[in-house]
This record gives structure tokens, C-alpha cells and sequence, in this order.
């Protein structure tokens, strides 16, 4: 049983990095009809910034200091980076999805293999405080105090966006935009503003989803490649969510994070099959499509 | 520059086909357009270079009826491509099968799963039929890492296994010339399918499904149907340029074989060469093979470190120029390298189908 | 009098469809100008034209600016209310961020929009989604009456509504047209009879009939134009 809970704790600890990563994605193309592979750029370009802003800095600013700086940062590093991506690569391209797609994709390749020049593609540790890596004894179970920190991240990013698209008027209008982009023009309204704005929020909360995954599931190790592998789930997690709601990724990120540590767990563990857990997020995507392709939250076509 | 008829066109393909086919004869030595010990043009590691060129090309070409002619975004290509590396590796040289059975196993697999995978994303549309694709041939990437029933070889790969080879290939697979040919054997035979499909009926009504799938639908056609072939025989293709890949490399490592970055590699030699021309496919995937290649013995060159670190890094990582490449042709040149040779009638073909490729719903 | 639209030899071409065959017409300011012709002619594709939301080549004016290249936005700020022919109203959204979002500049007449549909006021805070048809096309025609604008475009605001309603909303437009150029596409011939003075019949993407509201007393004339006599 308490194994159970401490699976339950970091599988919720897991969604809520995916809903981080997902929520982006999913409003991004709810909103404008593209798919943004350079979201896992993103992810690693917040990680990598994280990374320098925690050991560039004066380490007499204390570990915790430290932390919380890198962690800013890796999420201004994602909003800079979307920003920049939507103005510069993507705006051009209106009115032809599959250049933007393209483009995306090549962007993300260009600058993945910088990385790999500037930094080498091994995987470099960033300097956490002790108590990040440490559990938390509570009730019998030693829960670490790192998937804290990611829970505590995502419940805040997803009060906060909820808060921002039922009240503000860029909320409204990306809202009354992800369900019918033409008439919001229609209205008089530059869409074109919105699109920044969501690609510069999924941006940002790509890049805290690249740190934070950093620092609680891969052991304080950044490399290269680790946002395109982060990438396929948080698609997953899109697509059973249904494109273009919030509330949709927010479930399916907590389905598949929990689906993902149990499996691996109590049928990896047992058959040494290791790759199960990642398997069976493909399966469940796969399940989900055949009973309802719209995903669970998404609109009808 | 108008391209005056097709005749022309296959006249072109034809000498280069035979030029190809000559090429191992030629002993020349091209110091500039081949880098560091591929300059002598039928070296063996020139011929390496261009079985691999082949091989892609023609992996390119019938992902472009799929994606090109028939407008289907899919971003699982390396799925079917990784079943035709690892399964007919393991029947032929470790189950010890013979060479008929392993290829009829092979294609077999690769058919299965097209089939039951492709029924399932083609539930889906568009960006979400991409995202299913992307994730089945994930999960075939995680299945083959984890090493199911010690089959293949998990993260260290899979190598074939040359004494058990059938005799009459292993002769073939140790003469690097035979590869070549088979190679471009393997190109020719998938570049002609692919012909013969796209100028066949069924081809005109992938052009239709790509253009405007509703209509179709309308007027009863079942898209359904056609687009399930067109991902069928694409895939097929591409499990047997696996086949070829691990006849002329060896060994099958699922970071190289089975990874996303593959699938991303035949998009952007699409693209690059020219989406929905055919030909176009076979130029981007050469071209794109040979600068990674290129660029890979041009970033080591002593020359470059003497450049400060802010040039010399991104000039010497393949994968940034790739990508920068890639990103200046989507911008400036959509079309393709096709797009840009033969103007006005392919260039607004081409740049019609990027435009067009997703059916909004 | 100057003339709120003018159009000359528009072109649309919609997925391989030559929709729009060189259509060109006036609309004169002030008063109703009434877009007629069987289903599938092109009236909603003019309609989305002007409004930039089809691609076109040709001669569009509108309040004075040649508006053929501009994006949509910038076409509508020119001041054009837009009722479109399927409501789209966002269901997401509530009765009043539907027509927060209407609101341009400081201009919104709530009082006016309010006055014309009460319902609306009382069914403020309900979710868009949740409303009648009959409701939400309220919320559609509020939306472009909200800021009083000089021109009005509505599409077959009558479709799908019972004929009590009907009779309601005619008189809703011509209050508006009473202060803004009308141009009205519309299936229903007592409304188009009541509300307009002028006609423009369209078939097959082109224009083959210009002329007063008055030709439509003709039968034969309405036959032939318009297949049924329509709606009486």
C-alpha cells in the first residue's frame, strides 16, 4: 500500500510536469492551427537556461536562491524563445499550417544541434539545494520533496490560467478564438496579438516544465535531446485531452503520468520489461481514439 | 526556365540512372565535390555514401505518396523502416530462416501493422492524425529498446549475424559494390511503384483526397479506402529500405533505425527535394545525405578552429546547418528544390500541396 | 449620395470552385440594400469578400477605402457590424463576454442593445451555448448593433426562426437601418419586401437582376429569378 501512495504521489508529480508541457501545446493549436514541434525546444532551452543561471551565479546567494532564480529563468528563457519563434518564424507563414509545421521542425533541429555544439551532448548536472533531493517523512511514506515542488508549480500554473482565460479580456478572446477564429476577426480583433501571447504562455510554461523535470525525474541532469523526448508525451497527452482544452490536459496529463509510474512499476517491475510504462501511454492513446477520437475533452470536428 | 515535356524529364532520370549504375567502374578522383577519403568516386566508402543515398531515396519517394500526393501528414515513416531492419535481421540471421520466408515475414509484419495502426490514426485528422503516428512509432522505438524476449538486442542494437546468412548474400552483403546495386536496385523498383500508382486512377484520387477530401465524400467516393492504400504501400517501401539498410550497414541501433529523428529526416528530404513530384523526393533525400556527410567531414576540418566559438560552433554541427537550411527553404522556397528548377506548372503544384495538405474539418 | 459599398468585378475561387464570377454592385448609403438569389449562388461569399474572409481579386470599396488586400480586422474597424449566417456566437463564452468582445472602442450602446432584446440583460451571465436558437441569433444581430456602425452586413438573419420571431427582428432592423447602411441577404421575401428598397439578384456567381424592392411584386419576375416565389 504505501509503495501504492509513494507511485500515486510522483505519478501526480509527473502529470502535472505534462500538463505544463501539454497545456501549451494544446491551446496553441487550438488557437491557431499549428503544431509547434519546437515546444520540446523550448522545454530544453528552459532546462539549459536553468542550468546556467544556477551555476553562473554567485553561489553565495544559497542554494535555495539559486534554485528559484534558475527556475525563473528557465521559464522567462521559454517565453523569450516562443515569443521570438512566433514573431519571427511563425507569423510570416499565416495561412499555410504546414510551412509553420515545417518549420517548427526545423527550427527545433537547428537549434537542438546547437546545443549539442555549445554544451555537448552530455548531460550536465545542475547544482540543486540538499533538501530538494531529500523526502519528506510523512505518515510512514518518504515522498520527495521534488515532486513537491512540480505539483505545487502545476496546480498554480493551471489556477492561474484558468483564472486569466475566464476573466481577462485576452483570455476571452483567446477563448471565443480557439472556438471559431474567423468571427473573433470578424469582430474587429487582431488575432494576430493573441497568437503571441499563447505561444509566448506556452513557451513559458514549457521552459518550467524542462527545468522541473530536470530537477525531479532525470536527477539534475540537462542535456539535449531531453524536451523531444518529453515532446511525444506531452502530444499524448493533448490528443486524449482533446486539442484546445485547458481542462482536457490537465485530466489526461494526470491519467497518463499516474498510468505511466503504475505500469511501470507493477508490470515492468515484475517482467523486467522496462519500457512498459512508456508503452502503455501509446496504448491508452490508442484506446482512447477508437472509443472517442475527439479526445476526452476536446470539440466536435 | 519552363521544363518543356516529360520526355525530357525521363531522359534526364535515365542518364543518371545510368550513370549510377556505372558508377563502381569509375575510378576517378574528385578532390572538392567528394570530402576527405570519399574523393575517389567508386571508393568504398563513396559507395557506402550513395547506397545509403539510394536507399533514402527511395524511402523518400513513397512517403511522398503518401504525404505529397495523398496529403497525409504522417510522422511514423520509422516504424515500418525499423520492422524491416530488425525483423528480417532476426529471421534470416538468427532464426536461421531462408531469404523468401524472411523477406515474406517482413513485408507480412509491415503490412499487419499498417493496416491495424493505420485504421486507428486515420480515425483522426490532420495535426492529430500526425500526433498518432508520431506516438505508434514511438511506442515501437520504446518496445525495441526494452529488448522483448532478448530479440533485439535493446539499447546496443542489433547486428546481422553474417555466418548465418544464406551463401549467395552473404557474398553480396561482404562486396560493397553488390550493396550499391542493390541498393539502387531497391530505388528503382520503389520510384516505379510509386510511378505506377500516382498515374494509375488511384493515384488521381489521392490528388483529390489531398485537394479537397469533402468533396470527395460527397459525391460518395469512400477517402477512407484510398488513403488506407496509400499508407499501406508507403509503408511497405519503407520497411523494404530497411531491409536494404541492414543488408549494407550491419547493425540496426534503435537510436538510429527506430528513433523520431529518422521520420524527421525523410519529411525534411520531402521538402527539400519537392513535395508531390516524385522526383523531387529522390534529389532532397541525395542532397540531404550528402551534406550531412559533407558537413560532418567539413566541421572537423583544421581550418575551423582557428574561427571564434561563436562561428565555429554552429558551422560545425551538421544538424544546425541541416536545420537552418531546411527553415531558409520552407521560407523562401517551399517548393522545393523542385519548386525552384522547374517554375510555373510544378511550383504551383507543389506549393499547393503544402498549402493544402491538412483538411480543416 | 455616395455609395457605403461599392464592388467591381469580384472574383472568389473556393477550393477549386469559381464561386463569384465577376460580380460588381452598389450599395447607396442610408437605407437597405437587399442580396438576393436561390441557395449557392455566391450571396454569403460577397458577404465574406467585402469582410476579407475569402481571398478575391477585383474592385472592393467600402466607406470609402479599397479593402480588396486588407486583413479582416482592419476591414471591419472601418465600422461594419456582421451578422453571420449561422449565428456563430462563441458557445464557450457567456451572453456578456460575447458582446465584450463586440465592443470597439467607447462606443457600445448597452442601453439601446438591451432595449432592443431584454432578454439578453436578463440572461447576462448564462453560457452562450446554452441559449434557444431564436436567443442566440439575438446575441448575434446585439453584437453588430452594439456599436452603432455605419454598416450593417446580415446573412438570412430569419433562417431557422419561427415566424412570430421573425416578425420581431424586422422590426429590430429597421430601427438599425434607420441610422446605419443595411446590406441583407435574405431568403424571405416579406422581410426583404418590408425592410429594403433596393434589390440585387445573384445567380450562378454573377449578378443578373439590379433593380427596386418593387420588382418583386412581378411573379414572373420573382420565378424566374428566383425559382419559388419564396416566402410570402
Amino acid at each position: 500500500m504505501n509503495i501504492f501512495l509513494v507511485l500515486t504521489f510522483s505519478g501526480v508529480a509527473l502529470g502535472a510536469i505534462y500538463f505544463l508541457a501539454a497545456s501549451g501545446l494544446s491551446l496553441i493549436y487550438g488557437l491557431m492551427d499549428v503544431l509547434n514541434f519546437a515546444h520540446g525546444l523550448f522545454m530544453t532551452l528552459g532546462a539549459y537556461a536553468g542550468y546556467e543561471v544556477a551555476t553562473r551565479l554567485p553561489t553565495s546567494l544559497g542554494a535555495p536562491t539559486l534554485v528559484i532564480l534558475a527556475i525563473a529563468g528557465a521559464t522567462i528563457a521559454g517565453a523569450l524563445a516562443a515569443g521570438a519563434t512566433e514573431l519571427i518564424l511563425i507569423r510570416p507563414l499565416y495561412g499555410k499550417p504546414v510551412s509553420q509545421i515545417l518549420i517548427t521542425i526545423g527550427l527545433d533541429l537547428a537549434v537542438v544541434g546547437l546545443l549539442m555544439g555549445g554544451f555537448g551532448s552530455t548531460a550536465l548536472q545542475i547544482p540543486v539545494p540538499l533538501w530538494l533531493i531529500e523526502p519528506t517523512h510523512i505518515g510512514g511514506l518518504f515522498l520527495p520533496n521534488a515532486s513537491f515542488l512540480a505539483i505545487g508549480a502545476g496546480s498554480i500554473v493551471l489556477f492561474g490560467l484558468e483564472l486569466f482565460l475566464a476573466r481577462t479580456r485576452y483570455g476571452i478572446i483567446i477563448r471565443a478564438g480557439v472556438e471559431n477564429r474567423e468571427m473573433v476577426r470578424a469582430l474587429g480583433i487582431d488575432v494576430g496579438r493573441a497568437f503571441t501571447l499563447v505561444f509566448v504562455i506556452g513557451g513559458a510554461m514549457a521552459g518550467l516544465a524542462g527545468i522541473l523535470y530536470s530537477i525531479v525525474f532525470s536527477g539534475d541532469l540537462v542535456s539535449p535531446n531531453q524536451g523531444d523526448s518529453l515532446l511525444i508525451f506531452a502530444f499524448i497527452v493533448v490528443v486524449i485531452g482533446g486539442l484546445g482544452s485547458i481542462r482536457g490536459s490537465a485530466v489526461a496529463a494526470l491519467v497518463v503520468g499516474l498510468l505511466q509510474q503504475y505500469t511501470s512499476f507493477y508490470i515492468g517491475g515484475h517482467s523486467g520489461w522496462a519500457q512498459i510504462g512508456d508503452l502503455s501511454t501509446v496504448l491508452l492513446l490508442a484506446v482512447v481514439l477508437e472509443w472517442r477520437p475527439r479526445g476526452l475533452f476536446g470539440r466536435v470536428a | 526556365m519552363r521544363w518543356p515535356s516529360r520526355r525530357a524529364g525521363l531522359l534526364v532520370g535515365a542518364v543518371f540512372l545510368g550513370l549510377f549504375i556505372v558508377l563502381p567502374f569509375i575510378g576517378l578522383h574528385v578532390p572538392w565535390v567528394l570530402p576527405g577519403t570519399l574523393d575517389i568516386v567508386n571508393s568504398t566508402g563513396t559507395l557506402e555514401v550513395l547506397a545509403l543515398c539510394f536507399m533514402f531515396a527511395g524511402v523518400a519517394v513513397g512517403y511522398d505518396l503518401m504525404f505529397g500526393y495523398t496529403g497525409l501528414m504522417s510522422l511514423g515513416p520509422v516504424l515500418y523502416f525499423a520492422v524491416g531492419t530488425y525483423v528480417f535481421d532476426i529471421a534470416l540471421t538468427h532464426w536461421g530462416w531462408a531469404l523468401v520466408p524472411s523477406l515474406l515475414l517482413t513485408f507480412g509484419v509491415s503490412l499487419v501493422l499498417a493496416v491495424g495502426l493505420g485504421a486507428i490514426a486515420l480515425r483522426v485528422h490532420g495535426i492529430a492524425f500526425a500526433m498518432v503516428t508520431l506516438a505508434f512509432a514511438q511506442a515501437f522505438y520504446f518496445l525495441v529498446e526494452s529488448n522483448p524476449h532478448n530479440l533485439t538486442g535493446g539499447d546496443t542494437g542489433l547486428s546481422l549475424s553474417y555466418n548465418r546468412l544464406p551463401s549467395f548474400l552473404s557474398g553480396a552483403v561482404s562486396n560493397t559494390r553488390s550493396l550499391y546495386w542493390i541498393a539502387l536496385a531497391f530505388l528503382v523498383v520503389a520510384y516505379l511503384i510509386v510511378w505506377l500508382v500516382t498515374e494509375s486512377v488511384t493515384g488521381h484520387v489521392f490528388v483529390a483526397i489531398r485537394e479537397n477530401e469533402l468533396r470527395l465524400d460527397v459525391l460518395g467516393v469512400r477517402p477512407y479506402r484510398f488513403k488506407m492504400i496509400s499508407f499501406a504501400v508507403s509503408s511497405l517501401i519503407a520497411t523494404g529500405g530497411g531491409i536494404v539498410y541492414i543488408l549494407v550497414i550491419g547493425t540496426a541501433v534503435p537510436s538510429v533505425v527506430a528513433s523520431t529523428t529518422v521520420t524527421l529526416s525523410i519529411l525534411i528530404m520531402v521538402v527539400l527535394g519537392g513535395a508531390g513530384t516524385r522526383w523531387g523526393a529522390v534529389v532532397g533525400a541525395m542532397v540531404y545525405i550528402y551534406l550531412q556527410q559533407y558537413l560532418d567531414k567539413v566541421g572537423a576540418e583544421p581550418s575551423f578552429t582557428r574561427l571564434p566559438a561563436v562561428l565555429r560552433v554552429p558551422l560545425s554541427e551538421p544538424q544546425f546547418l541541416l536545420g537552418a537550411i531546411f527553415v531558409l527553404f520552407v521560407f523562401f522556397a517551399p517548393g522545393g528544390i523542385a519548386g525552384l528548377v522547374v517554375r510555373r506548372r510544378i511550383r504551383r503544384a507543389s506549393a499547393t500541396t503544402l498549402l493544402s495538405v491538412f483538411n480543416k474539418p | 449620395m455616395t455609395n457605403a459599398v461599392e464592388i467591381s468585378d469580384l472574383h472568389v475561387s473556393i477550393a477549386g470552385s469559381h464561386v463569384l464570377q465577376g460580380v460588381g454592385f452598389s450599395v447607396p448609403s442610408g437605407g437597405v440594400t437587399a442580396l438576393l438569389g436561390r441557395n449557392g449562388v455566391g450571396k454569403t461569399t460577397t458577404l465574406r469578400a467585402i469582410l476579407g474572409l475569402v481571398a478575391s481579386t477585383g474592385r472592393i470599396q467600402v466607406l470609402g477605402h479599397e479593402v480588396v488586400r486588407w486583413p479582416t480586422h482592419r476591414i471591419v474597424r472601418l465600422g461594419i457590424g456582421y451578422v453571420p449566417e449561422d449565428r456563430d456566437v462563441f458557445s464557450g463564452l457567456t451572453v456578456e463576454q460575447n458582446l465584450r468582445l463586440a465592443e470597439s472602442g467607447s462606443g457600445a450602446d448597452y442601453d439601446e442593445v438591451f432595449s432592443l432584446f431584454p432578454e439578453l440583460k436578463t440572461r447576462a451571465r448564462q453560457r452562450a451555448g446554452t441559449l434557444s436558437g431564436g436567443q442566440q441569433q439575438m446575441l448575434s444581430i446585439a453584437r453588430a448593433l452594439l456599436n452603432h456602425r455605419p454598416l450593417l452586413l446580415i446573412d438570412e438573419p430569419s433562417k431557422g426562426l419561427a415566424p412570430k420571431i421573425v416578425g420581431e427582428f424586422a422590426g429590430v432592423l429597421e430601427r438599425a437601418a434607420e441610422h446605419s447602411t443595411v446590406l441583407l441577404v435574405e431568403q424571405n421575401l416579406s422581410v426583404v419586401k418590408r425592410l429594403a428598397q433596393r434589390i440585387v439578384v445573384l445567380d450562378h456567381g454573377e449578378v443578373v437582376h439590379l433593380g427596386e424592392v418593387t420588382d418583386l411584386d412581378d411573379p414572373t419576375l420573382v420565378r424566374q429569378l428566383l425559382g419559388v416565389a419564396g416566402a410570402a
